[in-house]
């Protein structure tokens, strides 16, 4: 590897033409589509004047509510990318068969199931779900942003620098062939020489800054600036397991950060952490990677379960059934989720007593989730409940999970999992927890927070298609390959030669044509419902008949989200309020103090992308420049003084009255 | 049992074989009836979850106003005690299943004496994981097979598990649950088939560009079968010798069946140490040169024995006073 080193081009490191996929057809359509794609958003924002606006209100800025807007933005266009990937491994395994090899060859196919691993958990999820923990968990707890809004708006640049560079590596260079936790040997120098686990290592590493950085953020924001009054047992579920998983982010990423970073001297500097010389050992990154591996599904779920439950209550007009149970269970998820991480390698040799422990503590979560479910169940119990849409994507869920549930209890049975491991049986049941528990959730809070965001509700019609093409879509799509795995058909196989298999696969195929009409269903939805907007407005702050304090407040919420500081008294803070005839406080405004726009999240970022850029193409100068720049910016922002002013109480008195003349104007 | 394979879901929805839940090994028959126990056990609570969901939905609708309707009713110690254990007392059987189950089918421990095959003496295979294709090695038959293995019906088979390069996993849904294949690293299975007949064995962890094609088949043999099958494996003539495994070792892909009269000696203990190459010093030499160093740096006296994989066995049967 050195000797190679020394060939390269000092400023451009293995950068050169042939990086670019010019003899491959795919890839070039796609080049082209984006391309085209990129002119057009540029030309519009030129057209608009928008790059003004743009600079100013979103990309320095530091409200909370803009800042997990662009998470979920990020979230959704990363979507697209990480299905586009799915339809075509679909499209492979349903026409590969016997003589024909499918239209993709395993170079590119296996980057393609790494990538949408990749891409799904940690550029998908992960920014929905911060994004949606970010707008709604400092309004739910009545603060007027986060703790430290900088690092927010610096986490989320960090994020989408990770997402530039797994995407940089679609047109520059390739992705990693290792699947999408990049296991050595194979991920090592030696059987992965190429680009492609450098970029996977560095988005990752670049992203996962953002990532524990947020953690620490809504940690410090749920324990620090909850409004007077709301002591732990009286904040909202959804805080709750914010609460909880930023705990799990907090405690878990730091060990992704160091399996990655021992996996990269591995593969920089030649040390042999996890090679299969001089003593090393792959099987202790397999362990690492698990122990933050684990814990991030729960990072995942807990939030959608929060979301879950808010809806749950909201819709069917009554308190949530067992809340104290419900925080308990939430908590002892967060700690199990710890002591679970061997059931992913059961069959790597454990002994009997081994496995028998971490399959009998897996067992055991479903204990406390199991109780979740039964508390939805008994929130809907004597209630009057409202099929909206968020409404019924839970009740989705609840149907769905449970199945997602079972199977996973099942493979938690070592002997069992002895027969399904790495099967399509597993595929299925990941999927089936992943988009029936998470996926799920996330259209639910979408749907159910959009209102809160941008001052009027998602057209319900195209909403309820999405819905539906989703949900059955999904059962077409992986009841199959619960029944392959069951044949014991192994993933991640780019070819077959049992042609009885094809007519599953083909099903499968149609399953994620379904799903891809339930994503153009919501894309449609978002589209009519801007164009409605008028009609779809609303004025009251408190389109569902809420119940905690984010419903309190106007829609969209003013920049300082409320202008007194709200007292609680009890939970459903603004269900109480409502039942307490609250007044809203129509003068007496005070200047509000928060915090000012910065650009040096964003210029950070952008340097950090280009340090890992630098880094995966072996540009030394570069990337020692890029580093200095980061550390000189980062200096340089510590003298920045001027990180805060003061809302003129004037400006509050207008934004306040405007809001009491729409109130009285509603009814 | 039949009735229980008959009800599963999967099963009414396939209605057509199913090698994990209709195996032809003893191990794999255990492994599906726990499958498919587990999953009724489970079937007990997901039922009327999924039913009641529906049910209260239905019945709770805000159009339907004859419903009761309890909006500050949100506690019940009765219910709650119920939603716990319900869970809980299922978690416990299940659990105890699984204790049981995962100590008398870990794939280390010989097959118990109510296995057909435990009498007679087991047959050893030796596998190695190869890019991309699959060694097998006969120690005792002095034979060698490429992409092909064949063991007589009802003899237990001892496999020794690793991996010349990268992470796989030997499964044959047949026979017996999955076991890595891992480089540097020697895991083992204790199966045997009880059917004669042909079955597909193949890599269940993606090892890279040639994954797909992993494929072997596993023969199940009457014992007249096997020894044929061992004779015209012994008049190949071809020789698995140390050369000739570093030239097999190279990456390749969809390799032709094949099969060597004669191994070189001890070769499978070399590939896990990688030392086949000459020259080349063994893995657990090198270990055990580095301790030696260690110690006499530390000052440590006596000088422990080092127990590597190739003398495990061995230093395992000595008593702790010889150690030393």
């Amino acid at each position: 590897m050195s000797e190679s080193s020394d060939l390269n081009h000092p400023l451009f490191g293995r950068l050169s033409w042939e990086a670019l996929p010019l003899h491959e057809p795919i890839l070039l359509v796609t080049f082209a589509g984006v391309v085209l794609g990129g002119i057009a958003i540029v030309g519009a924002l030129i057209y608009f004047k928008a790059w003004g606006p743009l600079w100013r209100d979103w990309i320095t800025s530091i409200d909370h509510k803009k800042i997990g807007i662009m998470y979920v933005i990020l979230g959704l266009v990363m979507l697209l990318r990480g299905f586009a990937d799915a339809i075509m491994m679909r499209a492979q395994q349903a026409v590969a068969f016997g003589e024909s090899t499918g239209y993709l060859p395993p170079h590119h196919y296996d980057q393609i199931f790494t990538a949408h691993g990749v891409i799904m958990i940690f550029f998908v999820a992960m920014p929905l779900v911060t994004g949606l923990m970010n707008f709604a968990m400092p309004l739910q707890i009545g603060a007027r942003d986060v703790a430290f809004p900088f690092l927010n708006n610096f986490s989320f640049w960090m994020t989408a620098s990770g997402a530039v560079l797994v995407m940089a590596s679609l047109f520059v260079g390739e992705f990693a062939r290792t699947g999408w936790l990049a296991y050595p040997p194979l991920s090592g120098i030696i059987h992965s020489p190429d680009v492609g686990v450098d970029y996977y290592i560095w988005s990752l590493q670049v992203a996962g800054v953002g990532t524990t950085l947020s953690g620490i953020n809504l940690i410090a924001t749920i324990v620090k600036m909850r409004a007077p009054g709301m002591g732990m047992m009286k904040m909202p579920i959804f805080t709750w397991t914010t609460l909880c998983a930023n705990i799990l982010i907090v405690a878990a990423f730091p060990v992704l950060t160091a399996a990655l970073a021992l996996l990269s001297l591995d593969r920089y500097v030649g040390t042999h952490f996890f090679t299969n010389e001089l003593g090393g050992n792959a099987m202790m990154y397999v362990n690492l990677i698990w122990i933050w591996g684990h814990p991030e599904v729960y990072i995942l779920i807990l939030p959608a379960f929060g979301i879950f439950s808010e809806v749950v209550s909201t819709f069917s007009g009554k308190r949530l059934f067992g809340y104290a149970s419900m925080v308990y269970a939430t908590v002892v998820i967060t700690i199990l989720s710890y002591l679970v991480w061997l059931h992913h390698f059961f069959t790597m040799g454990s002994g009997a007593s081994v496995n028998s422990f971490f399959g009998i503590t897996t067992m055991i979560i479903s204990i406390p989730t199991g109780a979740k479910i039964f508390n939805w169940l008994f929130t809907m119990y004597r209630g009057r409940i409202r099929f909206e849409v968020p409404m019924l994507w839970t009740i989705s869920f609840m149907v769905t999970f449970v199945i997602g549930g079972m199977t996973g209890v099942l493979l938690a049975v070592p002997p069992a999992d002895f027969v399904l491991h790495n099967s399509l049986f597993l595929v299925a049941h990941f999927h089936n927890v992943i988009i029936g528990g998470v996926v799920f959730g996330l259209f639910a809070g979408i749907t159910y927070w959009f209102p809160k965001a941008f001052g009027f509700r998602l057209e319900p019609f195209w909403g309820k298609c999405s819905f539906w093409f989703w949900t059955v879509g999904f059962y077409v799509a992986f009841m199959p390959l619960y029944v392959l795995g069951l044949k014991g058909v192994t993933r991640r196989l780019s070819h077959f030669e049992d042609a009885s298999l094809r007519i599953w696969f083909e099903i499968a195929a149609l399953g994620a044509v379904l799903i891809a009409f339930g994503i153009g269903c919501f894309l449609i939805q978002l589209w009519v419902s801007f164009r409605r907007r008028d009609a779809l407005r609303d004025s009251t702050g408190d389109p569902w008949g809420g119940r905690t304090l984010e419903w309190s407040t106007s829609s969209p919420p003013p920049a300082y989200n409320f202008a007194f500081t709200p007292i609680i008294h009890e939970g459903d803070a603004w269900n109480d309020m409502k039942k307490r005839g609250y007044i809203r406080p129509v003068a007496g405004f005070v200047p509000i103090h928060m915090p000012k726009n910065t650009s040096a999240g964003f210029v950070l970022a952008m340097l950090s992308a280009l340090f890992g850029f630098a880094l995966i193409w072996h540009m030394w100068l570069v990337a020692a420049a890029a580093f200095a720049a980061v550390v000189v910016v980062a200096i340089v922002h510590t003298f920045n003084y001027e990180r805060d002013f003061h809302i003129p109480a004037d400006d509050v008195v207008r934004i306040e009255s405007a809001r009491t003349q729409l109130l009285a104007g509603h009814g | 049992m039949k009735t229980l394979l008959a009800l599963s879901p999967a099963a009414l929805l396939g209605g057509c074989s199913m090698v994990v839940l209709d195996p032809a090994g003893h191990v794999a028959v255990q492994e599906a009836r726990l499958l498919v126990i587990s999953t009724m056990l489970m079937l007990l609570i997901i039922v009327p979850v999924i039913v009641l969901t529906l049910l209260f939905a239905w019945r709770y609708r805000a159009s339907n106003t004859d419903a009761p309707y309890e909006p500050e009713w949100d506690h019940s110690i009765q219910l709650e005690l119920v939603i716990w254990s319900a869970p809980l007392l299922i978690i416990i059987a299940l659990g105890a299943i699984t204790w049981i189950g995962t100590h008398t089918l870990n794939p280390y421990r010989p097959l118990d004496a109510r296995a057909p095959a435990a009498a007679v003496e087991p047959l050893d295979v030796q596998v190695v994981a190869l890019d991309w294709k699959w060694l097998f090695i006969y120690p005792k038959l002095g034979i060698a097979t490429v992409n092909e293995v064949a063991a007589p019906v009802d003899m237990q088979v001892r496999f020794s598990i690793t991996s010349s390069s990268v992470m796989n996993s030997f499964y044959v849904p047949a026979l017996a649950g999955q076991i890595y294949a891992m480089p540097t690293m020697e895991t083992k299975l204790h199966a045997v088939i009880n059917r004669p007949g042909e079955y597909e064995g193949f890599s269940a962890n993606y090892s890279g560009a040639g994954f797909s094609g992993m494929h072997f088949k596993f023969h199940g043999m009457s014992a007249a079968d096997f020894e044929q099958w061992v004779r015209k494996a012994r008049a190949s003539g071809q020789a698995l010798s140390r050369d000739a495994y570093l030239q097999l070792e190279r990456p390749s892909e969809r390799e032709a069946v094949r099969a060597y009269g004669t191994v070189a000696a001890g070769l499978f203990d070399a590939i896990v140490n990688r030392c086949v190459a000459p020259g080349s010093q063994c893995l657990h030499a090198v270990m055990a040169a580095d301790l030696r160093r260690a110690s006499a740096a530390l000052n440590w006296r006596p000088e422990p024995q080092v127990c590597t994989v190739a003398d495990a066995a061995t230093v395992a049967l000595l008593p702790v006073e010889e150690w030393k």
